[in-house]
């Protein structure tokens, strides 16, 4: 397979293709040895072939490795082994007609939500309860179909694709005009991690780098980001148990960190911010340090409010013990970000994959045991704490120099992909470069394609009335699964 | 924790809520709202601006150079790109307008929001109750929705609150360019509403597609499916140009002043 370290780029030539049944050995050797499965996807390959290409990510030793097989119209599925591979089966059998043979759920993974029958569970007082894809509150669109017996969930199967907007399809072709608005959308959340990973992968691809101080003023962008998300998590979990106090504190709270992101670049959510080569904006030092400092003042105050969260028993009753995963089943379904530390998995792209800034400074790893509301919760107090300390610093200490450099376009017939530790947890993009130089396939995994399905399995024997706290714990873009 | 630590924390942290409309609000200083357009300083034949924007929302039709609100996404790509200053984005985030046409904007043109006319403005300029459908969107429009119901926006105050049952709502707030998948849904949930009922298209995606728009997977927005009142250019739109477009059209701010 082909080593890679960090975003970088290769020739595509250089990505091994292998016989399928090689190729299944390799995937089988890699998982088994503790490699983890980033992306699988399949593209057009030649004479109506698809070329199925496969990421790894070995967190020890800091590599990524890749490589690709030719398929017609079937291969063994390698889902069954390893779970962690059933999204990406099911879109490649989506998306080229392709079909994994022994998946254990053959069904489309985002395309046509409304079209594939659900898994039934039958038996003496087995009911069934279909919630979306409208739902209650002021969120994205998602089906749930629970299968419960009395209160008690026995299954429950999540239908997404409500958002698909054919992105991929939009992305291909590019670098445009239009493909840094796309990457900033893929989950509008998620602006700062998707952007960090296109441009990042945009500068291996042609070669260049972006300067120290972009890079800093990038890792200041995206930490800002994880602080807004996890404040507003906490705030929203407070809500779901009806501790109002923390809710509306924390709800508030949320907007600090989304109004010092719009100090850097004038918009809350980082759009216009980060650029191939660089960064738009640049701050002034006494702006930096004003901005160090409320960033601090922010975070005494959010600790304060989740503190009151944490320290109340009512809260405590609510959350110890519910929606518990366990380590061996996160990590057999892939788990990333903080849902897979809340369960004492230690993974972090920041660690394991460091790029940017992130090379330079350490951010050290917060990890629970308990795998259940709880730790999910604690544990962003915990990331909030180390990205506040991470922004203050880092903008106290901005490296000199300019914020961005020209770049030139991206070289043809090249292979890249890049890492990033949203918000969510570990942001993927690989793109392949034609002749041309132009994008011909640019794939992208966000965190929560990983993750949704360890939503599924907390769910399992919990009570039903319990789902809209399991599933705040885990935070999850639909956006960004749906495309 | 006892009870006094919450009430000495929530007393310490005192009153949230902007002084906004009574009083005056400071926006970051790198804010872009709506975008003053300097035709004098285009040069023959330069299309910078227009080959950098990702959502063709500039174009050069009869009377020069026009900037669409409706496609804008607010980035700095435009001013970025033109070597004369032909544009800036200014402070004012007072962008929402009744109609399609008003968003094509070509000077410094402040936009207007005529009221509700009498009778429906009699039965909900007091009590509003929404009902949003996310319809494709990327999360940061219900980002902004959900912070405009925060003790800092609190657009409690003025009687609008989100609702979950359509049969409760006078009116529905989309977000999202309609993927194929949402427009059954979407339909299904404003047949729900009891007229007299409004729709409000929120951010670029809803009122044109945003940066989706063309994909076949998508319907470029919500004006082809449903009568539009109200549309709140953005990406996103930040809460106060959602609670500006609003209270105007609730006929609770007076127009916007012109410069």
């Amino acid at each position: 397979m082909l080593s890679l370290h960090g975003a970088t780029a290769a020739a595509r030539e250089a990505v091994p293709v292998l016989p399928v049944r090689d190729f299944l050995a390799a995937a089988t050797e890699a998982l088994s040895s503790g490699a983890r499965l980033g992306t699988l996807f399949g593209r057009d390959g030649t004479s109506g072939e698809t070329a199925l290409c496969a990421v790894f990510h070995d967190d020890a030793l800091g590599r990524s490795r890749v490589v690709e097989t030719r398929v017609r119209d079937r291969f063994p599925s390698l889902s069954p082994s390893f779970p962690q591979a059933q999204a990406f089966e099911r879109a490649i059998f989506e998306e080229r007609g392709v079909v994994p043979e022994g998946h254990p759920r053959l069904v489309g993974l985002r395309e046509k939500p409304d079209r594939h029958p659900f898994f039934e569970v039958e038996g003496d007082g087995v009911h069934e309860v279909a919630v979306g894809p409208v739902h209650a509150g002021v969120i994205e669109p998602g089906h749930f179909r629970f299968q419960c017996h009395g209160e008690t969930v026995l299954h429950l199967e999540i239908r997404l694709g409500w958002q698909h907007r054919g992105v991929a399809r939009l992305l291909a072709g590019g670098p445009d005009a239009r493909t840094l608005a796309l990457i900033e959308t893929l989950a509008g959340d998620t602006t700062a991690g998707h952007a960090t990973a296109y441009c990042e992968l945009f500068e291996a691809l042609a070669g260049e780098g972006a300067p120290p101080r972009a890079q800093a003023l990038r890792g200041v962008a995206l930490e800002l980001e994880r602080l807004a998300a996890h404040a507003g998590c906490l705030g929203a979990l407070a809500g779901d148990v009806g501790f109002l106090p923390s809710a509306s504190l924390l709800g508030r709270l949320r907007a600090e960190f989304l109004n010092a992101t719009a100090e850097l670049c004038g918009s809350r959510f980082g759009r216009g911010l980060l650029v191939p080569g660089g960064v738009r904006f640049d701050l002034a030092e006494t702006a930096a340090r004003a901005l160090a400092d409320r960033v601090e003042s922010a975070f005494a105050r959010v600790e304060e409010a989740a503190e009151l969260f944490f320290e109340t028993p009512s809260v405590r009753g609510r959350t110890d013990g519910v929606g518990v995963l366990d380590a061996d089943l996160a990590d057999a379904l892939g788990l990333v970000g903080p849902a897979a530390r809340a369960c004492g998995l230690v993974r972090d792209v920041r660690h394991d994959h460091p790029g940017g800034i992130y090379r330079f400074a350490y951010l050290p790893i917060a990890r629970a045991e308990g795998g259940d509301v709880f730790s999910r919760a604690w544990i962003r107090l915990r990331e909030i704490e180390r990205s506040a300390a991470f922004v203050a610093e880092q903008l106290r200490a901005l490296p000199a120099g300019a914020v961005r450099a020209p770049i030139g376009p991206p070289r043809p017939n090249r292979i890249a992909l890049s890492l990033v530790e949203g918000f969510r947890g570990e942001i993927g993009h690989v793109a392949l470069t034609g002749p041309d130089g132009r994008f011909e396939r640019y794939d992208v995994t966000d965190p929560s394609i990983h993750n949704w399905p360890g939503l599924a399995m907390a769910m399992r024997g919990e009570s039903i009335s319990d789902f809209p706290l399991c599933n705040k714990s885990f935070d999850l873009s639909y956006a960004g699964h749906d495309l | 924790m006892s009870l006094l630590d919450i009430l000495t924390i929530r007393a310490r942290a005192g009153r949230q809520t902007l002084p906004y409309p009574a009083g005056p609000v400071t926006l970051p200083t790198r804010f872009r709202g709506r975008p003053i357009l300097d035709l004098s300083r285009c040069s023959e034949g330069c299309r910078s601006c227009s080959s950098a924007c990702p959502t063709e929302a500039i174009g050069f039709g009869e009377g020069g150079l026009h900037l669409d609100l409706g496609r804008c996404l607010f980035c700095p790509a435009c001013t970025e790109a033109c070597p004369e200053g032909a544009l800036r984005f200014t402070d004012d985030f007072r962008l929402a307008a009744r109609s399609r046409a008003a968003l094509r904007v070509q000077r410094d043109e402040p936009l207007q929001v005529a009221s509700l006319e009498g009778g429906i403005r009699h039965l909900l300029g007091r009590s509003l109750k929404l009902r949003e459908v996310c319809a494709g969107g990327c999360n940061g429009c219900e980002a902004e929705m959900n912070a405009c119901a925060n003790v800092q926006f609190d657009m409690g105050r003025f009687g609008i609150q989100w609702v979950a049952s359509p049969r409760h709502a006078d009116g529905l707030v989309v977000t999202g360019p309609v993927t194929e998948a949402m427009r059954g849904p979407l339909l299904s949930t404003w047949e729900a509403i009891p007229p007299p009922r409004l729709v409000i298209a929120t951010g670029a995606c809803a009122i044109e597609g945003g940066p989706f728009r063309g994909s076949p997977d998508v319907h470029d927005g919500v004006g082809d499916l449903l009568p539009v009142d109200l549309f709140v250019p953005g990406c996103p739109p930040h809460p106060l140009t959602f609670l500006d477009g609003l209270l105007r059209l609730l006929g609770r701010l007076g127009p916007a002043p012109t410069r």
